[in-house]
């Protein structure tokens, strides 16, 4: 399923924040939000799934849900976002609770994709009885049991420790291999955008506006191999290059809103 | 610094720990109790009004022997559960309607504001009036006296249920029900069980101040009752018997606490 976006634009009362945002992401294909604090990323995110109402432009699916698919828009939390008195495995069920799918193929699914996110022996564990990277597992490992046609992940990594970031890269990109969704990622890290995105669309300071779209011309899964470390580098020094001087005004512009 | 001296160095971290001791409170009871005890044995407290607590004591065997004791309890058990039940029940949903709607919370917040600071026990005579001297005004007056701070905290608590939980079921597709029971309802249980602690203690105050109205069975009538004879023994009897009432209302309290909330 791709995702359109056509002149998109969002105002919070008086305060506009998104202006003429138009990109398309392909069946498969992720795509990192960048910009300065402030700018837009996590509103253009809820505008995607659904949580905020359009204002100005058009938001569109294009193509087929996957078959089994139960919530084509699906998000990861950055703050996880876990009921915490449910199990693990209760937390992934709420997703499916209210879907006709038998206790056995619910349990199953469950099972399949806590298996698949490193789970398989907290299903019983409470949130708070979890390191924040296997909280944020859980939150993915939710998120897939719906079989999603577009994951939308507001800074899943953020809240986590730079090690731990590294590891759940590695899963993601692993799950997204298996379950080809299309992604649309929002972050601050420019490293996470040069090492998970197809495309890195770069927002201006607010009202966000599209800069540039960068695309990283290497497939995903051979991002770590030494021959492509200069040119990542240089995309990510680019990529730098083309938001600092707005985060330095962003940021001096959020201390006084 | 000289490079000769070494000194270890000392810890500075002690103290200001927010812990309890069992023991410590059993102690302070005993001494209490013993201070008293003594002090009325040794004559330093007058009889009359400040009788020892072994007089007190007996003053409760007896009246456990005459079959007194149960029937006050009962009568005024009766009345709490009754008056807390409804007022609880109705303060529960009108709080979860404020909390959920937006027309419910701009209709009742200022209702409530104005309403709750109304001393309850004074409407108990137009409650004898609207509802006679028997028991409907007495679970009247209880029932609206735990009704608003049972509405004020589940309120608090719907509102105090993280907004990211409820976007998180919204974007999964849960319907407005779903996140009510599955989301609201569980997440709200702390400050609900918090306020039943409240208003629990409120309807046992009102309990003892309607029963001085009208009626000669309750803690509260025996209690007056005993205060108009002189029977000092007997009215502190009562008095302990409220307060062990108390304890027991909070100890059941918090053993739902701890079933209801034990992911906490």
């Amino acid at each position: 399923m791709q995702v359109v976006l056509e002149d998109v634009g969002y105002a919070y009362g008086d305060l506009p924040v998104l202006d003429g945002v138009s990109f398309t992401v392909g069946e498969g294909e992720t795509a990192a939000l960048i910009g300065p604090s402030g700018c837009g990323k996590s509103t253009l995110l809820n505008l995607v799934g659904g949580l905020l109402a359009q204002q100005r432009g058009r938001i569109a699916t294009l193509g087929a849900a996957p078959s089994g698919c139960l919530n084509p828009l699906t998000f990861v939390f950055q703050d996880f976002a876990l009921l915490p008195w449910r199990t693990v495995a209760g937390n992934v069920a709420l997703a499916l609770e209210h879907h006709r799918l038998g206790r056995t193929a619910q349990e199953a699914r469950i099972a399949e994709v806590l298996k698949l996110c490193g789970l398989a022996d907290f299903a019983d564990a409470l949130p708070k009885q979890l390191s924040g990277g296997m909280r944020q597992r859980v939150g993915i490992a939710r998120a897939i049991a719906v079989r999603p046609a577009v994951m939308l992940m507001d800074e899943p990594l953020s809240a986590l420790d730079a090690q731990t970031r590294e590891l759940l890269m590695e899963d993601l990109i692993g799950i997204w291999a298996r379950e080809r969704t299309t992604t649309l990622y929002v972050t601050h890290n420019l490293n996470e955008a040069v090492r998970l995105a197809d495309q890195v669309v770069v927002l201006s300071r607010r009202p966000g506006r599209i800069k540039r779209i960068v695309t990283i011309p290497v497939p995903v899964a051979e991002r770590q191999k030494p021959a492509h470390a200069g040119l990542l580098k240089d995309l990510h020094d680019e990529l730098w290059g083309l938001i600092k001087a707005e985060a330095q005004v962003a940021d001096r512009e959020m201390q006084h809103v | 610094m000289s490079e000769t001296t070494k000194s270890t160095v000392p810890f500075r971290g002690g103290g200001f720990i927010p812990g309890t001791q069992r023991w410590a409170p059993w102690l302070a009871f005993a001494a209490i109790i013993g201070s008293w005890e003594t002090a009325s044995r040794l004559g330093w407290l007058p009889p009359l009004f400040m009788p020892a607590p072994s007089e007190v004591v007996s003053a409760l065997h007896q009246l456990l022997i005459d079959g007194k004791l149960v029937a006050h309890i009962a009568a005024s058990l009766q009345r709490i559960v009754s008056g807390w039940l409804i007022g609880s029940m109705a303060g529960v949903a009108i709080g979860f309607l404020m909390g959920i709607f937006v027309l419910a919370r701009s209709v009742g917040l200022p209702v409530v504001s104005a309403l709750f600071p109304i001393p309850k026990i004074a409407l108990l005579p137009l409650f004898i009036l609207w509802f006679g001297i028997g028991e409907p005004s007495k679970v009247a007056t209880i029932a609206l006296g735990v009704f608003f701070p049972t509405v004020v905290s589940a309120f608090s608590a719907v509102d105090n249920v993280p907004r990211n939980l409820i976007r998180m079921a919204q974007s999964f597709g849960l319907s407005t029900r779903m996140i009510v029971f599955k989301v609201i309802l569980p997440g709200a249980m702390p400050g609900i069980l918090a306020g039943f602690r409240i208003s629990t203690s409120i309807a046992l105050i009102l309990v003892v101040a309607a029963e001085m109205i009208g009626t000669q069975v309750g803690i509260g009538a025996f209690v007056l009752a005993a205060g108009n004879l002189m029977q000092i023994d007997q009215l502190i009897a009562g008095v302990v018997l409220l307060s062990v009432l108390g304890l027991t209302v909070s100890a059941l309290l918090g053993l739902i606490e701890k079933t209801v909330l034990r992911w906490r």
